[in-house]
This record gives structure tokens, C-alpha cells and sequence, in this order.
């Protein structure tokens, strides 16, 4: 069975429910002719993708939704064989750059050019180019990027580029030069709340309002969080109203978790014993980041007002080496101490 | 008729009308699918805006029929590439050029084994002729076609250092028939050795009357009316990089003609209705600047306040920022704006921002969590702004 998030998924720019200028001005940018290349950035869950999957469809019609996934192998100059997937319509594919590590300049020179040199297999084609998308594109290692510079001028007639990002800041200023910036904002809690009742409506689930606002306002305006908590609350309670329990994801229970005993316990057996923790959830593929991000906000409510600035500076320091470095659970332990240090003085500081 | 009722052939033919459309109406269909920033490429040197000193030099050289080896560098979208490039065209014409110029830019692989190969094969091969007969004079009286081969290594700043030891020896080897042209971003990327072989040109960001006068050209040559600022707004928003407000120049015209064509219906009799404008407004929205107001809530977050915290405010405002993806270098530049020139705030405490602004960039460009960056350093200005 499909989840709720994308059995609804709006498969049409008209049928997207928010950001109705965006929605229009992607709609002439389709029907231009002109199409630039385009990068879409935005936090995640805001609907990008889905979005871009809508300007497509505008783009070529309901061809678009006919995809298949290719298995392409590469070889590397050493030799081996790298395998990877690419999801494709007649009329454009898609490629997840970190599939293939540290290959991706070569990979999606290879991939760019054999779209480039290959003509519209279908006739009677809308545009007579084909679109490349490529998720995650912050992750594109710089020399990737560099490489698609001229490539992206050279084969305008016959290629465009769609490229996805939670932040522009990665993207160098020579791609950024060359492509449309187009900015997804989450949407709003109230728009949050309209998506729920609608697709509550098509479910034939009980209407709560509270329950939704509680639901919106939870997620953090991350719409896809937030139909995955609907789906969860529904499936797992018989008489729902207002004052339903939200589950939180198991990840999240546990770094609460992990806040209450830092703030408990500042020792080093503590310290201790919430790397075992850590280890749970980066063996579960929470990215380190989100740990400490989580973490940090969960702490915060629970300290004074003068602390709160100096536990974001260090989760921020932090946060930064986790990007640099090589080990993160160094830099979430390193943090951890940090805090409980932070705290204990700021305790003592009171008492004395 | 149904082409009345068109919008965009409404414009073609205010543009016709204009006299300001000279391309015949084939080719005008198939340009109509190029970007602009393709479409509008220069095709000569003279089209070139804004890098006189240059173009003097190399038109010059046309005359001469020389040419050293030469070395372009500057940001993005400031017309290297399109230099180059009409240059070769003309000083060869269609004929030659394909014979004569070889292209190799960061896409095509630039190993060494390819600069020894591939450069050295180009290099060594005989130079074409001009057709011969008196289509070839006339041809030779249009065009220098100077003796010699040239080889364009675009985008050389991505080239290994290997790659570009390897060079040095096939340029001087080969100098008397190639002349290299190497094109880059970032010219400390290129090695001493082969930088100094090149004669150098600069290509500066454009400024704002040259980058103007050649935005109000395509617009009209596109039938685009432009609004009070929209000019301005287009420069400024795009920091010299042309290419970047040729882009913001036509998703603005696709926005505001989507809107008319879809007003148009109500009062289709209404022939002389004039298209709607690209203004200000639409540009800022395109060129992603953040609205002031939200700048402004930010500022008046971390404010320091006698009863209470900054953080709650400050927190919420930080969230909804990021929560519009607004991106964290654009708060950045937009918040050292107000800050830096902020004249109520003390000289010793905007050095200590300007530090807090040094580490934050410095994180973003690692890659750091943006809404913990921006968090951070609007927190830590706070307790600037509140220290004695
Ligand atoms: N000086 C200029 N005069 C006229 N048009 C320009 C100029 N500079 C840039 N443009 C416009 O911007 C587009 C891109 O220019 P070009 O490819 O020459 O930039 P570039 O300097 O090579 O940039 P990059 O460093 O990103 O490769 C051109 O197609 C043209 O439309
Ligand atoms: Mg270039």
C-alpha cells in the first residue's frame, strides 16, 4: 500500500494547493519555448520535486509519467565497475549524483553528452530538448560542477538541466550564473492544514481540526513530516480527537531521550553511556547533522535564556567540523561534553 | 486570426513594426527556442560590451594578423568565451573555423594523456586552405585567416596541474603554427609556468551603464516594455554578471506576458493595450532578493531589550527564514549590508561582526547547516550589539 505522501501527490501544476505564483510561473516558463536551465532550491519537504514533476508533465504531457529504471554500468579508468540506477521517460532521466561518489564529474559528462548527441527519439515531441534532473545537486563534488560549465552552454539546443538543492551554497557561482533560481518555500502551517483536511477528505478519516493545527505546527512546516505523522496517527488510534498523541519518529523519541539524561547527568559514565546512543542512530542512517541539530533544540527549551545563545554557537561550531571532518561521532561527543560543561558551571554560577 | 489572439505573435509583430526585427521569420522560430543568454550571444568582437581595452587590443591583432598566446580570466558571465569565439570567427569565417580552432572545455576529458594526444594531433596537422578559385579571393579579402591554428582550452581553471605542465612544452613545440587561448575563472588556478607565457586579459564585472544598455537592447529587440528600475534592479541584482541578468531579464518577460495572456481574453477588442511591463518588483522576485521587511524583523529580533530574551524572537524569525528557503548567503549579504553601513552602531563593535560575518561565510561555503549558521551569527550580533 502506498503512503499517503505519495498517493496524493498533486501530479499537476494546477493541482499543486500552494504557492499558486510559483506554480504560475513555471507554467510560462513551459509554455515559452525558451525554457532556461533551472535550479530549484528550498528546505526539504517542501515539494520540489513534486513540483518539478508537475513543470515536466506541463513541459512534454503525460509521456513524462511513463518511467522506467535504467541500470547503467560505468567503468572506471581503474577498472572497476560501478553500478547505478536512472530513472527515465522518453523524455528526460534522472540521476542521484551521490549514487556514484567520487565518479560523478565523469559519469555525468558521460550521461550529459550521450543525451546531448542523441535527438528526440519521439517526433512528435513538445520541446526539442531533453531534460536532465539531478537530485541532490549540492552534493555534486566541485569538479562535477565545473565540468558542466560549458557543457551546459554548448548543448543548450538539445539539453536542459534541472538541478535540485536544499541550498545554493554549494553550487558554484559560475552554475549559478547559468541557471534560473527558483526558491520553494516550505509551506505555511495554515497551507499545512488545508493539505491534511483535503487528503483526510479523500481518506474518509474523521476531521479534526485541533488535531491538524497540532499536526502542522509539529512538523516544523515540513509538509511531507507532516503526512507521514497524519497517516501515523490514524493508523494507530481508533477514536481520534484533539488531544491525540502525535508519534514522534523513533529517532526523535531517542535523542529526547538523550536530552533528559544530559541535562540529568553531566558525568563522564553519562557521556558514556549517550555514545552508545549516537551510534544507534548513525547506524540507522539519521545523518549526523539532523542528530545534532535535533539534539540541540531539544536542549535548548530546557536551559535558561543566557545559555541559549552559547549552546547554539557551539552546536554550530560543531555542526561545522561534523561537514569537515571525517569521524562525526567525534564531534557529537565533543558537543556533548561541551554542553554538559557549559551547564554545570552555569549551575554552579547560580548556587554560589 | 487564432495568431491575433497569440501574445507572442502580438509581439513579433509590435517588434516588426518597430523596425527593431531584422532576422527573417524562419530563423526567428528556431531562435525563439534558444535561451537568450544564447540567442544574444555576441557574434563579432564589436558586439562585445564593456571590455574595450580588450576588444581594442585584439582588434588590433585582427589587423595585424598576429597573435600571441593569450590567457582570459574574470567572473562568470563577463564574455570570455564569447570573445574568443567571435574572434575566431573572425579571423577565419565559417570555412575554417572548424579546421582551424579547436574547442576543449572541462566537459571533454582533459587528462594528460589528452592534452599530449589530442592538442599535439590538432597541432601538427597541416593548415586548411580557403577554397580555392574566386570565391577563395573573396573570401581571403572578408577574412585575416592568419597562419596558424588556434587551440581554446575553456574553463583550463579545472585542468590538473599535470595537465598543464604538460602544456608548456606542446605550446613552445608547436608556436609557430597554434596559438593556445586559455579561459578560466580563477586565475590563480593556472600554473606560473604557463600563465607566463600567455598575454594576459582581464575581464571586469560589468557595470551598470554598459550591462544596462545592452539589457534595454534585447528587450527591446524581445518586445519586452520595461518599468522604472527594472533596469537597475536587473544590474544590481545580478552583480556584473550578464549572463545571470539576461536570465532574470526573460523569465521576468515570460512572467508578466503569462499574466497578460491570461487577462487577455476579457478584453480582447482592446488591440492596443500595451503588454505588461517587467518592473522592479518582478525582478527582485526573481532575482531572489529577500523582501526588506523580512530583513527588518530580523534586525529588530536580536535587538537587545531591557525585560526578556532575544532568543524566542529571534529563533522564530530565523525558523521562517529558512523555512522560505531563502538562501543563508543572500541573508548574509543582505544583513552585512544593513549592519556594516549601520551608523548608530559603534566602529569597534562592526569589527567584531565583520568577524562573526568572516566564520559564518567561511561555514556556509564548507557546507554547514544553514539554519544553525544563521542562527548562530545572529545570536552572537545580539550579544555584540548588548556588550558595553
Ligand atoms: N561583454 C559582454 N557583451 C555582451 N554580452 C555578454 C557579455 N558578457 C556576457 N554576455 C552575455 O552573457 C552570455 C555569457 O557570456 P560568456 O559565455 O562569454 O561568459 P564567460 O565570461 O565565458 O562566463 P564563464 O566564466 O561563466 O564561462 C553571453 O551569451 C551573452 O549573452
Ligand atoms: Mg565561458
Amino acid at each position: 500500500m502506498a503512503l499517503l505522501v505519495d498517493k496524493h501527490r498533486p501530479r499537476s501544476l494546477d493541482a499543486l494547493s500552494y504557492h499558486p505564483d510559483l506554480s504560475e510561473r513555471l507554467k510560462a516558463l513551459a509554455q515559452s519555448g525558451d525554457f532556461p536551465h533551472l535550479l530549484v532550491y528550498g528546505p526539504s519537504g517542501a515539494g520540489k520535486k513534486t513540483r518539478i514533476v508537475a513543470t515536466l508533465k506541463e513541459l512534454y504531457g503525460p509521456g513524462v509519467e511513463k518511467i522506467k529504471i535504467d541500470s547503467r554500468i560505468f567503468q572506471t579508468t581503474s577498472n572497476r565497475k560501478l553500478e547505478f540506477n536512472i530513472v527515465a521517460s522518453v523524455y528526460h532521466l534522472e540521476i542521484t549524483p551521490s549514487d556514484v561518489g567520487n565518479y560523478d564529474r565523469v559519469v555525468i559528462q558521460d550521461l550529459l553528452k550521450e543525451v546531448a548527441q542523441t535527438q528526440q527519439v519521439d517526433a512528435n515531441a513538445k520541446q526539442r530538448f531533453k531534460v536532465v534532473v539531478v537530485n541532490e545537486a549540492d552534493s555534486l563534488s566541485r569538479d562535477a560542477q565545473a565540468a558542466l560549465r560549458r557543457t551546459m552552454e554548448k548543448y543548450s539546443p538539445n539539453l536542459r538541466l534541472i538541478l535540485l538543492a536544499n541550498s545554493t551554497a554549494n553550487i558554484i557561482a559560475p552554475i549559478r550564473s547559468r541557471t534560473l533560481l527558483v526558491r520553494v518555500a516550505a509551506p505555511s502551517e495554515e497551507e499545512i492544514c488545508k493539505v491534511l483536511t483535503k487528503v483526510g477528505k479523500m481518506e474518509k478519516f474523521k476531521e479534526v481540526e485541533g488535531l491538524n493545527k497540532r499536526i502542522a505546527k509539529e512538523s516544523g512546516r515540513n509538509l511531507r513530516k507532516a503526512l507521514l505523522m497524519f497517516e501515523a496517527v490514524y493508523a494507530q488510534n481508533d477514536n481520534i480527537n484533539e488531544r491525540t498523541p502525535i508519534p514522534p519518529p523513533d529517532w526523535e523519541a531517542l535523542i529526547a531521550q538523550i536530552a533528559d539524561e544530559i541535562i540529568a547527568e553531566r558525568t563522564p559514565a553519562r557521556l558514556l553511556q549517550v555514545r552508545a546512543k549516537y551510534y544507534d542512530l548513525l547506524s540507522h542512517c539519521i545523518p549526523a547533522t539532523m542528530v545534532l541539530k535535533t539534539l540541540t533544540f531539544k536542549l535548548i527549551v530546557k536551559v535558561d535564556d543566557e545559555l541559549k545563545g552559547e549552546v547554539v554557537k557551539w552546536s554550530a561550531y560543531y555542526e561545522h567540523r561534523i561537514r569537515m571532518g571525517s569521524k562525526v561521532i567525534f564531534h557529537l561527543e565533543a558537543f556533548t561534553a561541551k554542553f554538559m560543561g557549559i551547564y554545570e558551571r552555569h549551575l554552579m554560577g547560580m548556587e554560589f | 486570426m487564432a495568431s491575433f489572439f497569440d501574445i507572442r505573435a502580438r509581439k513579433a509583430a509590435a517588434a516588426a513594426n518597430a523596425g527593431s526585427s531584422k532576422a527573417p521569420a524562419s530563423k526567428q522560430e528556431n531562435n525563439r527556442l534558444q535561451p537568450w543568454v544564447e540567442k544574444y550571444r555576441p557574434k563579432t568582437l564589436s558586439d562585445v560590451t564593456a571590455q574595450d581595452h580588450t576588444i581594442t587590443v585584439l582588434q588590433r591583432t585582427l589587423q595585424a594578423s598576429n597573435l600571441p598566446h593569450m590567457l582570459f580570466y574574470g567572473p562568470p558571465g563577463t564574455g570570455k568565451t564569447s570573445t574568443i569565439l567571435a574572434l575566431a570567427k573572425e579571423l577565419y569565417g565559417p570555412e575554417l573555423i572548424h579546421s582551424r580552432v579547436l574547442e576543449l572545455n572541462a566537459s571533454d576529458e582533459r587528462g594528460i594523456s589528452i592534452v599530449r594526444e589530442k592538442v599535439k594531433d590538432f597541432a601538427r596537422q597541416q593548415l586548411s586552405n580557403p577554397p580555392s578559385g574566386p570565391a577563395g579571393i573573396e573570401y581571403g579579402k572578408r577574412y585575416p585567416m592568419p597562419p596558424f591554428k588556434i587551440i581554446i582550452l575553456d574553463e583550463a581553471d579545472s585542468m590538473t596541474q599535470d595537465a598543464q605542465s604538460a602544456l608548456r612544452r606542446t605550446m613552445e613545440t608547436y608556436s609557430k603554427i597554434t596559438r593556445f587561448c586559455l579561459v578560466c575563472n580563477y586565475v590563480t588556478r593556472i600554473i606560473d609556468p604557463l600563465a607566463s607565457r600567455c598575454s594576459k586579459f582581464r575581464f571586469k564585472s560589468l557595470d551598470k551603464s554598459n550591462a544596462g544598455q545592452r539589457l534595454e537592447e534585447i528587450a527591446k529587440l524581445e518586445g519586452v516594455p520595461l518599468g522604472e528600475g527594472a533596469v537597475d534592479a536587473l544590474v544590481k541584482c545580478s552583480d556584473g554578471d550578464l549572463r545571470k541578468a539576461i536570465t532574470f531579464l526573460q523569465s521576468a518577460a515570460r512572467l508578466v506576458g503569462a499574466l497578460s495572456s491570461g487577462k487577455k481574453d476579457a478584453d480582447a477588442m482592446d488591440v492596443d493595450e500595451p503588454a505588461n511591463e517587467v518592473t522592479k518588483e518582478t525582478v527582485e522576485e526573481i532575482a531572489g532578493t529577500i523582501p526588506d521587511d523580512t530583513i527588518d524583523a530580523l534586525l529588530k529580533a536580536i535587538q537587545p531589550r531591557k525585560n526578556g530574551s532575544v532568543y524566542a524572537p529571534t529563533a522564530e524569525t530565523v525558523q521562517n527564514i529558512v523555512a522560505d528557503g531563502w538562501s543563508a548567503t543572500q541573508v548574509l549579504t543582505q544583513l552585512y549590508d544593513k549592519v556594516i553601513y549601520d551608523e548608530k552602531i559603534a566602529d569597534l563593535k562592526k569589527g567584531k561582526i565583520a568577524m562573526v560575518f568572516s566564520e559564518t561565510d567561511k561555514r556556509l561555503v564548507d557546507g554547514a547547516d544553514e539554519h544553525l549558521a544563521i542562527l548562530d551569527l545572529v545570536l552572537r550580533i545580539s550579544s555584540i550589539l548588548s556588550s558595553g
